[in-house]
């Protein structure tokens, strides 16, 4: 199976969806709906095989392919995945399909045709495989610049109250972290062509020698963009107000998928390219994490609308993401990456169900609910499921992560992790305040002729709850692909995981 | 040894569980058949194991199981095993075995709840999370349980969740333990950091190589974790609204089993705290806290279930204390904690067949002479009041009363001050738990015509019959010859007693029977002989106000968490939109103000878009143009 272009087929499959849902006439909106799951699920089953053909214990790239592109600048079309980047193309692949299934009439509000919706979403698919998937810099902030785009009109053309501000308000700030990335690839380009060759290749760059004060400033282009991305407080003001625009469908995308990108690009980016400049940050980056835990936390607790409280207990995961990943730890940085996987999962089971409890209310704010439970049983289990998901009950999938991040982090930076660890306390309060109010208590009036899931929103929660729950007890077909590419990262780094304190007393 | 059935005991619960909430309203007619059968399996598989370690001599008792590595990431290595030794047989048994008492119960008392099926999904779910937290053979593992448990009680507190208080109440519980959880988290943590492993065995294996502080802070750490779920002070204001909860589920988590989880940490983890002085001293200090505040707070209740409820916390106090006493107090901690699971299920569960027949008023003081409508549930009732208060023969006595002599015999000051602290609570328990009987049972009726008190079914007096045997007979058979001290000392490893060293076990029984007669004469004479008001006095001692407020648990709470955090919390929302968006939003205007041509309408933010693309591009090919030239 060698010979198969696994990545370049993986991003291309979306595009020809696309492509097909193009020459469909306007006005037939199910043929574009049928025909985008249609894809998605291809594409899914395609990344699911090329999964099984990965060599979980080869810490090279895999998949490789290299053609060039722009011989002029030494720009290669070149793709390949380690564990962290298989893993994330994963999660992309399977959240499309649900996304699709779950939000079936999100287009129905939009300014144009969703037939238009699904197109920008296809095009999305691929932009998020290439992002991953890339292994030369230049082709990777392509990919990471055009894949606004899509963004862009999904949020300002579907989404909901002020789309076209908040649309703006995510682009801008995206293009700004945008520059400054583009700014240390353009010097390290110049870099690598004074010693032996323009190169954007990925790994020829990680073996540049570049002096401490210049990895600082490259390290900070590549990590302030990063942070906007994640969001890491305080670059995160962007990721309520969009996700409260966007239809729930593209806010998992947002927050479930792109928002990980600045987390890869942490790992793939800022530690294997610049370890000395990582070196600096860390102690700065870790307690921006630890702020971005807490204050998250505590942003969501006081949020009096759905989609803004799931946007803010993200920035609070993200900072724990982030914790794991600066902790320098194996533990610290598998439990990160699985983070970023299970927190996809999570997340989208959040946003769909709020989703569709706002779809059916007509308002996103709590204190429209009450009393669902008796209403809407199936739709408050998953909402609950959700919550419970979102606040790492152990049994679920986020509590593997979230554990294994704060139990890497303390080895290293006990301090952090203390202060982390009260996040838990603060996530049961920001997911049971809203739980109470919208779905025990008395029926709230308005809410009594509200209709429970319908089968095709119970088959698309169907396997996220899965998911959640079987990763939940059994990490370990991700963690086998996540840990020797870690393992590899932080070897890169020159760091080993701190020993038993009983050992290094030498008793 | 290993074993292969350990997994099922947890299996055949959590199957019911899933079975009887997937299977919808179409259950409804057998759910409840269902989950009493899966508790009763489990009881079985309990006992077969129980047999199983009676057969084997002392070394080869306990049995493991391991399912599959679990998590596995560097040198952090949990599997999903399992572990059954002396200790956590008697919690199988424990929670088995009431457990499917309960469940029949619940039957009866839960036949007219359109939601009995759910109900019986949420208790099956307890058992399996329990099982699951005794069965644990790591402590990421008894994590895991630890949790499920407070998902399950938070489920039952708040099983009539559309009444508010209810679901506020329930709330309350998750956050209180996850507090506590915290604690075991930070415990798990350090032990990784330290000791490189957080399996029961590998900890145990190197505990006496680690630094005295380490071992402290881990110690501290899981006392923080049991206060949160064992209701011991100042994690304990969440127990009397817990109360919300239908009457089954007081008498199996909040008093013979959950509630009782932070016992159970403290002397699994007996190897810490032998190693910590300091931390076990807190333990201890924590327990003699709790003893007296929960038994002054059960002074002051008209609510039966609460003045039941602060019993439970009062008596975990004794456990704790017990625990806390090291290898002397270990095995009689468990076996007040056994024996308590007896009376005090056995008690809630006849404060269930009052309320029963008194359409479900819980107010003492509308009850009244009830003995004679009620024999059954009285004589119940009565045994396991006679269990509590711990006249001899009953369980308590036994239980009780060595934990009080252990205390004294600690030395020093401390010993002193701990035993006088369990000596005086035990009077205090005399007296409330008199007053309950009397307000219940004794004197003239107070209630209105509209009660009609009878006596209830078989379904639920059986139990009760059941759990009252136990309540007589169990204190007796755990000290024959020492049989559970003996049982569990290749748990706990205990020193022998240094019995006599202050005060001798006869004195102390003297003692403590003078001070528990005290405490019943105290209470006949307050209440039997004078009229009960059936509105609670008024005009009364700023102590009994402060009492009735539950020592202001909930005041001081308020005051200094709650409204300290919503203060907290306006002020970042605030902050977020003013300063830190604000500063964004300001940038923004700057740019736009520079470039204002970009903006305004659709079609400029599109245009927008593309001049920064534009720039961005002719930038990049300039810097290229410039670096290649």
């Amino acid at each position: 199976m060698s010979n198969v272009n696994w990545l370049t087929t993986l991003g291309l499959l979306p595009l020809l969806g696309a492509l097909f849902v193009a020459f469909l006439p306007k006005t037939n909106a199910l043929a574009a709906k049928r025909a985008a799951f249609a894809t998605t699920l291809i594409v899914a089953a395609a990344g699911i095989a090329m999964a099984t053909q990965f060599q979980r214990d080869n810490v090279d790239l895999q998949f490789v392919e290299s053609h060039s592109w722009i011989p002029t600048f030494g720009i290669n079309y070149a793709v390949g995945v380690d564990g962290i980047a298989l893993v994330l193309i994963l999660l992309s692949v399977l959240l499309a399909p649900i996304v699709v299934l779950a939000g079936w009439n999100e287009a129905s509000g939009g300014r144009w045709s969703a037939k238009t919706f699904y197109i920008l979403i296809l095009i999305l698919e691929t932009m998020m495989i290439g992002v991953f998937a890339a292994t030369d810099v230049f082709l990777f902030y392509v990919f990471f610049e055009a894949m606004l785009v899509p963004v862009y009109f999904l949020i300002g053309g579907f989404g909901s109250g002020k789309r076209s501000a908040a649309a703006v308000k995510f682009l801008l700030y995206s293009l700004f972290g945008g520059l400054l990335m583009l700014a240390s690839i353009i010097a390290l380009y110049v870099i690598s062509g004074e010693q032996g060759g323009h190169t954007f290749d990925t790994t020829a760059l990680s073996h540049l020698q570049i002096s401490h004060t210049t990895q600082n400033f490259l390290f900070l282009g590549f990590f302030i963009a990063f942070a906007i991305k994640a969001p890491l407080w305080p670059f995160h003001t962007w990721l309520p107000d969009a996700a409260d625009a966007a239809t729930p469908g593209t806010s998992v995308l947002l927050l479930g998928v792109l928002d990980k990108v600045g987390t890869f690009g942490m790992i793939r980016y800022c530690l294997t390219l610049f370890p000395d400049a990582t070196k600096t940050f860390t102690p700065v980056i870790i307690v921006l994490a630890v702020i971005s835990i807490i204050y998250g936390a505590f942003l969501a607790i006081g949020q009096t609308d759905f989609k803004r409280l799931i946007a803010f207990t993200s920035i609070s995961h993200f900072g724990f993401i982030t914790m794991g990943i600066f902790a320098m730890t194996t533990q610290g940085q598998s439990g990160a990456t699985l983070y970023m996987f299970n927190h996809g999962f999570s997340t989208a089971a959040l946003f769909l169900v709020a989703g569709w409890m706002t779809s059916r209310r007509g308002s996103s704010k709590i204190a429209d609910f009450g009393g669902l439970q008796r209403v809407t049983p199936v739709m408050a289990w998953v909402f609950f499921f959700a919550g419970m998901s979102s606040l790492a009950l152990p049994g679920l999938s986020s509590f593997v992560s979230e554990f294994l991040v704060l139990v890497g982090t303390y080895t290293r930076y006990p301090v952090a992790a203390i202060v982390g660890t009260f996040g838990i306390v603060l996530a049961a309060l920001y997911i049971l305040i809203p739980i109470q109010r919208s779905l025990h208590g008395p029926v709230m009036p308005g809410n009594e002729g509200l209709t429970d899931l319908n089968v095709r929103e119970k088959v698309a929660i169907a396997p996220v709850v899965a998911i959640i729950l079987v990763l939940g007890f059994y990490p370990a077909p991700l963690l086998n692909v996540i840990n020797p590419t870690v393992t590899h990262v932080l070897t890169i780094n020159g760091h080993t995981d701190p020993a038993p304190s009983i050992a290094k007393a030498g008793k | 040894m290993t074993s292969n059935y350990l997994v099922y005991l947890i299996a055949l619960p959590l199957l019911g569980s899933a079975l009887l909430l997937f299977a919808g309203r179409k259950a409804d007619k057998w759910g409840h058949l269902l989950g009493t059968a899966m508790s009763g399996g489990a009881f079985v598989i309990g006992l077969y194991e129980f047999s199983q370690m009676l057969g084997r001599s002392t070394e080869q008792r306990a049995v493991t199981q391991k399912l599959f590595s679990w998590i596995s990431v560097g040198s952090f290595q949990v599997d999903a095993g399992l572990m059954l030794d002396q200790l956590s047989i008697c919690f199988v048994l424990l929670i088995t075995g009431v457990g499917t008492l309960i469940h029949i119960y619940s039957i009866a008392y839960m036949s007219h709840d359109l939601d009995r099926r759910r109900f019986f999904a949420y208790l099956n779910l307890f058992i399996a999370a329990m099982l699951l937290l005794v069965l644990g053979d790591s402590y990421l593992n008894l994590y895991v349980g630890w949790e499920g448990v407070g998902l399950a009680s938070y489920l039952l507190i708040g099983f009539w969740n559309q009444k508010p208080t209810y679901a506020t109440a329930a709330k309350k519980a998750f956050v209180a333990n996850r507090v506590g959880d915290m604690g075991l988290s930070l415990a798990i943590m350090i032990a990784f950091a330290t000791l490189g492993t957080v399996s029961f065995a590998g900890v145990k294996e190197q505990a006496s190589q680690a630094s005295t502080g380490a071992l402290t802070a881990i110690g501290i750490m899981l006392l923080v974790a049991a206060t949160g779920k064992s209701a011991q002070f100042p994690l304990q204001a969440w127990l009397g609204d817990a109360m919300a909860g239908p009457t089954p589920v007081s008498a199996l988590i909040h008093a013979a089993t959950m509630v009782t989880a932070g016992v159970y940490l403290i002397t699994r983890s007996n190897f810490i705290f032998d190693a910590a002085p300091t931390a076990q001293l807190c333990v201890a200090i924590i327990g003699a806290i709790t003893l007296l505040f929960g038994a002054i707070i059960g002074t002051a209740k008209d609510d039966i279930k609460k003045a039941l409820a602060a019993s439970t916390m009062s008596q975990i106090g004794y456990m704790v204390l017990g625990a806390g006493l090291g290898p002397a107090g270990y095995a009689f901690a468990i076996m007040h904690l056994l024996t308590h699971g007896f009376f005090k299920a056995g008690m809630f569960l006849g404060a269930g067949s009052v309320m029963h027949g008194m359409d479900d008023e819980v107010n003492m003081r509308r009850y009244g002479g009830l003995s004679k409508f009620m024999p059954i549930t009285f004589a119940t009732f009565g045994l396991g009041y006679l269990a509590i208060i711990g006249v001899p023969p009953f369980a308590g006595f036994y239980s009780k009363d060595k934990i009080i002599e252990v205390a004294f015999n600690a030395g020093g000051i401390k010993g002193i001050t701990l035993g006088c602290a369990a000596l005086l609570g035990a009077a205090i328990t005399a007296f409330y738990m008199t007053r309950v009987v009397i307000l219940t049972f004794a004197g003239s009726k107070r209630w209105d015509d509209k009660a009609h008190p009878h006596e209830s079914p078989v379904l639920m007096w059986l139990p009760m019959a059941l759990l009252a045997i136990g309540s007589v007979a169990s204190g007796f058979i755990f000290t024959r010859g020492n049989s559970l001290k003996n049982w569990l000392a290749p748990v706990v490893e205990q020193s022998p007693v240094h019995e006599g060293e202050l005060l001798k076990p006869e004195v102390v029984s003297v003692l403590a029977l003078v001070l528990v007669l005290l405490g019943v004469g105290l209470a006949v004479v307050k209440y039997l002989r004078k009229e009960i008001p059936l509105v609670a006095p008024t005009n009364v001692s700023i102590f009994t106000r402060i009492a009735r407020r539950d020592l202001l648990q909930d005041d001081f709470n308020e005051a200094v968490f709650m409204k300290t955090g919503q203060k907290l919390t306006k002020a970042l929302v605030v902050t977020d939109k003013s300063i830190i968006d604000g500063a964004v939003r300001g940038v923004a205007k700057l740019v736009q103000g520079s470039g204002s041509a970009l903006r305004t309408t659709q079609t400029g933010f599109v245009r927008s878009y593309a001049m920064w693309i534009l720039i961005g591009a002719i930038g990049l090919v300039a810097a290229i143009w410039v670096v290649t030239l």
